[in-house]
């Protein structure tokens, strides 16, 4: 056999052909926030089709909810409330599982999912959200969608969709110490360009790959839409069983030791056939950070600003000279060592229990600069919980961190909070694009670590100097 | 939906790459819980001088008296990436556009367009060029775009074949309601899921055990 991973779980949910050579998919979890899931469920109701499959549906609050302390249903964005309850309601009446704004499983939809066993190995999950990529870390086909798109998987619990094409991205090697999944994930955008994954599914395997732990994959899966895939994908493993065992959702006794069998044999054959496989070294990766106002515009921290001449490629010298002006740079800046004005670690691609560990091993004992906002989201309250036993929050606020309650929080800019205009910001988050944390602001996108360091530094700085 | 033919009408050239959907709708302008009331907030972090304000930004092309009405949208590269939000396209909808012209466009966001009657042609970056240029020149600047024939093409005559899903372009064609074809096949559905839940259960077993 010659089936990719993605192949087999394909062929395990087609249901039919569709017109035009589309395929009828079947979905096993669809995923809603109150950002988009509340208008989806509207869409639906005015049409008086009921959903088809409630019990395989979830609904998160996480998108536009206050996380300072003490929030309730109101929040900074102008008619935020308005999503918050619409959605509420919209689950309630469909009979649609939420996590709200008090449950002790409330965050951010792709921390929440993995973290409850939700997605699972081999499963089709669907959210109107561009990074549900990030769960293909489990072996889940996991891809984002739009509200139409909901409202027909929500009506008929499946899609039609055409069969994508399939990329594998092997990564020989292995992280060198002090560089994270976060920095792979910035070094392939930078290397592939932001259209490197043109609607392929994405298969990361290879050393670098096998040796990450379930957070890091969850991390390097995230920015597959950053990379234009249709989605990212790796292989379950010993470690996705592990990370699995026992979560809420996650299957139990015997239905346990079957799913173990079937997930078992998702891997790709070894004969597989890819349409387009690329190979990468991890070894030559170095800590990370972006420097313009796409994900692909990123360079060493201990590099310069390229120089339009450089080999970066990737962009037209239009696009650069705009990114260039934006985040108020010159070709030949160094990167290490500009000053920054805020310093933020959330969002779903780096607010996990793991990333917090690390950033907080380099806050321990230290101080942010003076003059530099920093900020904690952990990305789900379960995330927070745990950090609050471990003693990470008394790290994080000794550091003179803000701790918030968990959500997407300032990952994007949604008409609440800010970082305000031409602020520099370091960001353990996805995306660098104007204005994406604020009218102005100037997002550095980089690993939680760099983030921590440079948040003591009061300047971008490399984590690999800071001793633990 | 309204299904699409031929259109000839005006055409605004707005040529960047990787045009994102945040650029394209704002989070700040997608206030209320509908698919409705998006024209306004369309480009606004371009199109108005301030942050949520609505004095126009004279240079910003959609803002030029000659580009007034365009119901095509003319771009570069890798259009509509970033967030999934629908919005983007309703944006877009709501204010006329009925087709985007550029060399690539999201995945999420070329089947948002589908989903919603705006045709997403795909050309060549030189031919956006050629037809950007042509706009330029032209008084009224037009464009015709045939989605029968695949083609878009300037008054005088130019014309180029684009790309199109081919599936894409049949629904669009037939202004087709993808769910309510779906519904029509629930029987088929229920009967695949049958057999599924007797091959992984636990995908339907989804009471919390914590
Ligand atoms: S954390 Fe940011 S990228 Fe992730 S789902 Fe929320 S808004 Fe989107």
């Amino acid at each position: 056999m010659n089936r990719t991973i993605f192949d087999k779980i394909w062929d395990a949910h087609r249901v039919a052909g569709a017109p035009g050579g589309l395929d009828l998919i079947l979905i096993d979890r669809i995923l809603l926030h109150e950002r988009t899931g509340g208008v989806a469920l509207r869409g639906l109701e005015e049409r008086g089709l009921p959903v088809f499959a409630p019990d395989q549906a979830f609904a998160v609050m996480d998108h536009i909810i206050d996380t300072r302390p003490g929030r309730t249903d109101h929040t900074l964005m102008p008619t935020g409330t308005d999503f918050i309850r619409a959605t509420r309601d919209a689950a309630g009446r469909a009979g649609i599982r939420l996590f709200d704004l008090d449950d002790p499983r409330q965050g951010i939809v792709h921390v929440v999912s993995p973290e409850l066993g939700i997605v699972l190995p081999g499963a089709t999950l669907i959210c109107p959200d561009s990074h549900t990529c990030s769960q293909g870390a489990l072996g889940a086909l996991a891809w984002g969608i739009g509200s139409t798109e909901a409202e027909h998987a929500l009506a008929t619990a499946t899609l039609r969709v055409r069969r994508p094409p399939r990329m594998r991205v092997r990564v020989d090697g292995e992280l060198a110490p002090g560089v994270t999944a976060k920095d792979l994930a910035l070094a392939l955008l930078g290397r592939f360009g932001v259209g490197g994954g043109a609607g392929h599914v994405v298969e990361y395997g290879g050393r670098a790959i096998r040796a990450l732990d379930v957070e890091g994959r969850l991390t390097l899966c995230n920015m597959g839409t950053e990379f234009a895939a249709f989605t990212a994908i790796i292989a379950p493993d010993e470690k996705v069983i592990d990370y699995l065992r026992g979560r809420d959702f996650a299957p139990a006794g015997e239905q346990w030791d079957a799913a173990i069998d079937h997930w078992m044999g998702l891997a790709s054959d070894p004969d597989a056939e890819f349409d387009i496989e690329h190979v990468f070294d991890a070894r030559d990766v170095a800590p990370m950070v972006s420097w313009g106002t796409s994900p692909q515009q990123v360079a060493p921290i201990d590099g310069v600003v390229p120089a339009h001449d450089a080999e970066t490629r990737q962009d037209s010298d239009d696009a650069r000279d705009r990114a260039l002006a934006y985040m108020g740079l010159t070709p030949g800046d160094r990167l290490a060592g500009l000053p920054i004005d805020a310093a933020f670690i959330g969002s779903c691609t780096n607010s996990r229990i793991g990333d917090l560990r690390r950033a907080a091993a380099l806050l321990k004992g230290r101080r942010v600069a003076d003059g530099v906002r920093a900020i904690c989201v952990p990305g789900s309250t379960q995330v927070k919980r745990q950090a609050e036993a471990e003693g990470l929050d008394a790290i994080f606020q000794a550091a003179g961190f803000e701790w918030r309650e968990s959500g997407c929080s300032m990952c994007f800019f949604a008409g609440g909070e800010s970082f305000g205009a031409q602020e520099r910001v370091i960001s353990s988050t996805n995306r660098n694009f104007e204005s994406r944390q604020g009218p102005g602001t100037r997002t550095h996108l980089a690993s939680p670590e760099t983030v921590a360091a440079s948040a003591i530094a009061g300047r971008i700085a490399d984590p690999r100097r800071v001793a633990a | 939906m309204r299904p699409f033919t031929r259109l000839s009408a005006r055409a605004v050239p707005l040529i960047r790459d990787n045009v994102d959907t945040d650029a394209i709708i704002p989070s700040r302008e997608m206030r209320s819980v509908s698919k409705k009331g998006l024209a306004d907030g369309l480009f606004a972090g371009w199109r108005y001088t301030r942050i949520g304000g609505r004095d126009p930004q004279a240079e910003f092309v959609l803002n030029q008296p000659r580009y007034a009405g365009a119901e095509i949208l003319v771009s570069g590269a890798n259009f509509g990436c970033g967030s999934s939000r629908e919005h983007a396209v309703w944006a877009l909808a709501e204010y006329g556009f009925r087709a985007v012209v550029a060399p690539s466009f999201n995945p999420i966001f070329q089947g948002n367009c589908i989903a919603n009657g705006v045709v997403p042609a795909i050309v060549d970056a030189s031919t956006i060029a050629a037809i950007a240029a042509g706009l330029e020149g032209a008084d009224p600047p037009m464009l015709t775009i045939d989605l029968a024939a695949q083609t878009v093409s300037l008054p005088g005559g130019a014309t180029w074949t684009f790309a199109i899903d081919a599936e894409a372009r049949e629904a669009l064609l037939a202004g087709r309601d993808p769910i309510a074809q779906t519904l029509q096949m629930a029987g088929q559905i229920r009967a695949f899921r049958a057999g599924d839940m007797a091959a992984r259960p636990w995908i339907y077993d989804t009471v919390a055990r914590g």
